[in-house]
């Protein structure tokens, strides 16, 4: 199959799949679950595959995504609230500092901006760190953001830890979809770049890396930086999407949710980490929510459903993966309609072993 | 034909109180193929560690090309640590990161292979044209540099055909017999453009036959390439019939250096190979 064909299909299957959206948003009621969950699913696909960029692609453990998530939602948040709404959401800092509102898209280029300067500071002591420490240290600065976004003092600012709220937000299932796949488009073009092989190169081996004149911090930052960039975009879509925004929310739990997306997805797989956040989000919101309710069946208590069990189920899925599936879904292989076809048809593509991240 | 590449000058490297290297000088001549042999644990490593500024030295300096490329002296708890000589000739203190030195024209390969193991032999030494770059992030990002990104993969191309690589152009690197794997690290060194090529123990775990072709690899790749070549290895067949110089360390001294002739015939690299009989 000749790429031009194959870009012709893959370009030919997105339409199709926004078409079909805008098609069920005519006749679906807005209020269905299925829309929730794609809105959901498009965000955090965006924000596994910029945690991926980090662990799949550039060998950093990072676990600081949640804190840059809430960097971009509260810019977002902070910047679009119309002036009129202001007295009534800052309404214990008398209307707050900010007294002007930017169109959301603004807002939403802004809000990773934003988390790439916070991502900058951050990265100039936590990247020479490696491994477990970088983690840690990751972290722990998601944690302090968090403390500070919450602070009294700059209430002014951030509304301290009360709600924003009354922001402008787009409805659109496909405002979701668009935003969340321009971004993750970008992330696959850098990597497919000479930048992306030098952070594949960091990955296998720092010390060759660097022997083959690679600059090891200005690439890790430049990683870090525009991971931390994309997390603050799918934060401000997350703002949007929930359309009330709190600091209290973003908790390590989340990186953590995060973190099991890009597991389950295989650790160096765009595909993957979209298809696992897209399961992942089907599951916990739709799916597996009976296990949270208590459940009768005629008389008989169904035992161990009740609020909370969701995670235990969750917390065996992460053993059982760790144990037996190490890979994940995709292993560090690419989901391709080539790769299809060539399944189907039987015929021996000329492939790498093993492979990369070549589309 | 004298001209200096490579000039290790009063080089002391001192981890702790162990001394790993002692006062080490050094000259690698344009064209030449200078060996560092010695016992295990000499310090042969940790003088190319110096040299390619993975560590900064004790104490001393590393000329390149003329250029004073690598300065320390004894700083900090050192000062009172330090018990080697020529302290106080070294005031200044250059420490670049190892891909500066990449950049100067200095590649190397290691000890134990080191390739980018999720990596076809292609990617391996497409990823030596990235310190050229003169594209940004943003318009690689974006792919507006379809020339350079071309020229780059040819460039690539043209190598791994010189160095007869083409069949396995497209196999993951890792999964190379073992000699191949050596002539990969060699041909990604190689793809760097430099004019002083270290070799960290090519020939180990090499079989004679690949041996002998090797021997006939490195002396190749130095006309075809117009190469300085230092390297250190153990496989003495290979030492002498290719080095022009030879330098022997022994516990971080220099003890014997010279053509293979006087180096084979020096009485203190025989004790130190062989030991001291004690009855002599």
């Amino acid at each position: 199959m000749s790429k031009k064909k194959e870009i012709i299909i893959n370009v030919a299957l997105i339409g199709g799949l926004l078409l079909i959206l805008f098609i069920l948003e005519r006749f679906l009621p807005a209020t269905s679950m299925l829309f929730t969950v794609l809105k959901k699913g498009a965000i955090y696909a965006l924000v596994a595959v910029s945690m991926n960029l980090l662990n799949g692609f550039t060998g950093l453990f990072s676990l600081g995504q949640a804190g840059f998530m809430l960097v971009g939602a509260y810019t977002y948040g902070v910047l679009t609230i119309p002036v009129a709404e202001r007295a009534n959401v800052y309404m214990y800092f008398d209307g707050g500092l900010i007294q002007f509102a930017l169109h959301p898209i603004i807002a939403i280029i802004l809000a990773g901006a934003l988390a790439g300067v916070f991502a900058y500071l951050i990265g100039l002591p936590v990247l020479r760190l490696k491994s477990d420490y970088l983690a840690i240290a990751t972290l722990g600065f998601a944690e302090i953001i968090r403390a500070i976004f919450q602070w009294d003092k700059l209430g002014p600012i951030t509304n301290g830890s009360n709600l924003l709220r009354s922001y402008p937000s787009y409805k659109s299932v496909l405002f979701y979809f668009v935003a969340s796949g321009i971004c993750i488009a970008l992330i696959v073009m850098m990597i497919n770049s000479t930048y992306g092989r030098a952070f594949k190169a960091i990955r296998d081996d720092e010390v060759a890396a660097e022997a083959m004149g690679i600059n090891l911090a200005h690439h890790k930052r430049i990683a870090f930086v525009v991971s931390s960039f994309f997390a603050g975009v799918s934060g401000a879509l997350l703002a949007m999407y929930q359309t009330s925004v709190q600091a209290a929310m973003f908790k390590s739990a989340m990186t953590y949710e995060i973190l099991l997306i890009v597991v389950i997805g295989g650790i160096g797989s765009i595909t993957g980490s979209c298809i696992s956040a897209f399961l992942f989000i089907i599951l916990s919101e739709w799916l597996l929510r009976f296990l949270d309710t208590d459940t009768y069946i005629g008389s008989f208590h169904v035992p161990l459903l009740r609020s909370g069990f969701r995670k235990v189920v969750f917390a065996v899925i992460i053993m059982i993966i760790v144990l037996f599936f190490r890979q994940g879904i995709m292993g560090t292989k690419e989901f391709s309609i080539s790769g299809i076809y060539h399944k189907i048809t039987g015929k021996k593509k000329k492939e790498v072993k093993g492979g990369g991240a070549d589309e | 034909m004298s001209e200096n590449v490579l000039k290790i000058d009063h080089v002391t490297m001192q981890f702790g109180g162990v001394v790993a290297v002692d006062d080490l000088n050094l000259e690698v001549n344009r064209g030449e193929i200078v060996s560092l042999i010695g016992p295990n644990g000499a310090g042969k490593t940790t003088a190319f560690n110096v040299v390619t500024a993975v560590y900064p030295p004790t104490n001393g300096a590393v000329y390149f090309e003329g250029k004073r490329v690598v300065e320390n002296h004894p700083r900090g708890k050192m000062k009172k640590l330090y018990n080697g000589g020529h302290a106080d000739e070294y005031m200044k203190t250059i420490q670049p990161t190892p891909d500066k030195i990449t950049k100067l024209g200095i590649a190397r390969t290691f000890q134990n292979i080191r390739l980018f193991k999720s990596q076809t032999v292609f990617d391996n030494i497409l990823i030596a044209e990235h310190m050229r770059r003169t594209s940004n992030l943003f318009t690689a990002t974006l792919h507006l540099n379809g020339s350079e990104e071309a020229a780059m993969r040819k460039e690539a191309d043209r190598l791994l055909h010189i160095l007869e690589l083409d069949d396995v152009r497209d196999e993951l690197a890792t999964s190379l017999p073992y000699g191949k794997q050596r002539r990969v690290e060699i041909a990604r060194a190689l793809a760097t453009k430099p004019s002083l090529l270290l070799l960290d123990e090519p020939a180990a775990g090499m079989n004679p036959q690949e041996t002998v072709e090797l021997t006939s690899f490195i002396g190749r790749i130095r006309d075809d390439f117009h190469l300085t070549i230092f390297m250190i290895e153990h496989h003495m067949d290979l030492v002498m019939e290719i080095s022009d110089r030879i330098y022997v360390l022994d516990f971080g001294k220099l003890i014997s250096h010279g053509t293979p002739d006087v180096v084979q015939n020096d009485p203190k690299v025989i004790s130190a190979y062989l030991g001291v009989q004690e009855d002599e």
